[in-house]
């Protein structure tokens, strides 16, 4: 199918995008990579009056490295995370994440910004960086504000980002080299969306210590339990026991709306306990 | 409607498209470039592969005019290519196309992952392609096609080595 007719503007500035979306009355959408955006325009799921094309922006592909953590632009593409062009971060959890989103045609184009503004609770970054407790750093005329990741995903495809503001990028804490990490996804076919993706993080230098799963409701979702079993040391050997299995049942039941007794429920079940016992045998 | 100015397959070029066309449709329609196919248009089958700025894209789900200002390379603009010449030939030899819908999109992506040094077993071979859909042949041609220009490719640079 064919898009419906839009306006097409290029930014040549992240100011100049936010004038541009004033001026349009807000009923303009950015274009970053355009790899969520223009299949849905293709099948016109999305017909957006204008589009203000932010691809080509240097300031959103900063990546700096700073006191308090790195900071990757909005406009960073997973493959430039893939190929290792961004600064070496927890032991090579953002290139594993990277490497495996979709196919590389795709990564070449797509952002990490994009990703996480477009929240779809099946895509890698949303639940990767949530486990990471990472901070969406936003722009708008007024300023810069900080907002953690959890806050920032705010239902399916919604996020806190206001109109008037721009993703410029995420913050990730500083990690330890000694960093544990798993990340696991449940595809039918390489590159699809995951029916099911969890991301666990340990740290105990930086007091990090958290599972996410992902593709579950609708937004990523914390385990509460699980984190917190993590936090105070769970053992590798521990995690096949039936204690730890109930800790991610009752996670799974407060957090989603899967019946214990479906497949999605057993199958969310699965890739939680694998991506632990991945993570605490490292 | 917005004025492009690009570097098609080695030569400039200066074209008026609407703002909503997709560069595959403006290579296909208004450059004539019909190598590049329609599989899917939501970016899933890899049909439409091309380069831009040397990297391959899904030409489907790219607007025209975003590539203002960049280097397009379509399969058409292989044909003096080496490593280009040797994929073709051993897609051929190991029956790696039927109908040949898929194949402009299958030799850049293939082209691309022998630039990147992604086709060292089987598995990888079919997890870098798993972006490319086929109908016909069942992969299997394909991915013996790929170990074969891997495996001639790596003997011509032994041989240049020498």
């Amino acid at each position: 199918m064919k898009a419906a007719a839009t306006n097409y503007y290029k930014a040549d500035s992240v100011d100049h995008a936010l004038s541009l979306s004033a001026s349009l009355g807000g009923m303009a959408k950015y274009l970053a990579g355009g790899q969520s955006l223009l299949p849905m325009m293709n099948l016109r799921l999305a017909m957006p009056e204008a589009l203000i094309d932010i691809s080509g922006l240097a300031a959103l592909r900063e990546v700096r490295l700073l006191e308090n953590g790195l900071f990757i632009g909005a406009g960073v593409t997973h493959a430039m995370i893939e190929d290792g062009r961004v600064p070496e971060y927890g032991a090579g959890f953002l290139q594993h994440v990277a490497g495996g989103i979709a196919y590389r045609s795709i990564r070449n184009q797509g952002t990490v910004g994009g990703s996480l503004v477009h929240a779809d609770p099946s895509a890698d970054w949303s639940t990767a960086l949530l486990a990471l407790n990472a901070t969406a750093v936003i722009r708008s005329d007024a300023g810069i504000r900080h907002v953690p990741l959890g806050t920032f995903q705010t239902g399916l495809m919604e996020t806190s980002l206001e109109e008037s503001e721009v993703l410029l990028g995420v913050l990730l804490p500083i990690l330890s080299v000694r960093t544990r990490w798993a990340y696991r996804k449940f595809c039918y076919k390489v590159g699809e969306l995951a029916h099911s993706l969890a991301a666990v993080v340990i740290d105990p230098e930086h007091e990090l210590a958290l599972a996410v799963v992902g593709a579950a409701a609708d937004t990523p979702y914390v385990l509460p339990r699980v984190s917190a079993s993590l936090r105070v040391g769970l053992h590798a050997d521990a995690v096949a026991l039936p204690s730890f299995t109930q800790l991610v049942e009752a996670d799974l039941a407060e957090g989603t709306s899967h019946e214990p007794a479906s497949y999605e429920f057993h199958l969310h079940k699965t890739i939680i306990t694998r991506a632990v016992s991945e993570a605490l045998t490292k | 409607m917005k004025t492009i100015t690009l570097v098609i397959n080695g030569e400039a070029s200066t074209d008026k498209v609407e703002d909503r066309l997709s560069l595959a449709d403006f290579l296909r329609d208004q450059r004539n470039l019909t190598g590049l196919h329609l599989g899917c248009e939501h970016g899933v089958c890899g049909a439409c592969t091309v380069l831009v700025d040397d990297e391959p894209v899904r030409s489907c789900i790219t607007l025209a005019a975003a590539v203002d200002g960049k280097t397009v390379r379509t399969v058409e603009g292989f044909e003096q290519d080496p490593t280009m010449a040797v994929i073709r030939e051993c897609f051929s030899a190991a029956h790696g196309l039927q109908c040949g819908y898929c194949t402009p999109g299958m030799v850049l992506t293939v082209r691309d992952m022998l630039k990147r040094q992604k086709c060292a077993t089987q598995q990888q071979i079919r997890i870098e392609l798993s972006g490319n859909l086929c109908r016909c042949t069942g992969y299997s041609g394909i991915v013996k096609a790929v170990e074969m220009a891997r495996d001639r490719l790596a003997g011509e640079t032994n041989q240049q080595a020498k």
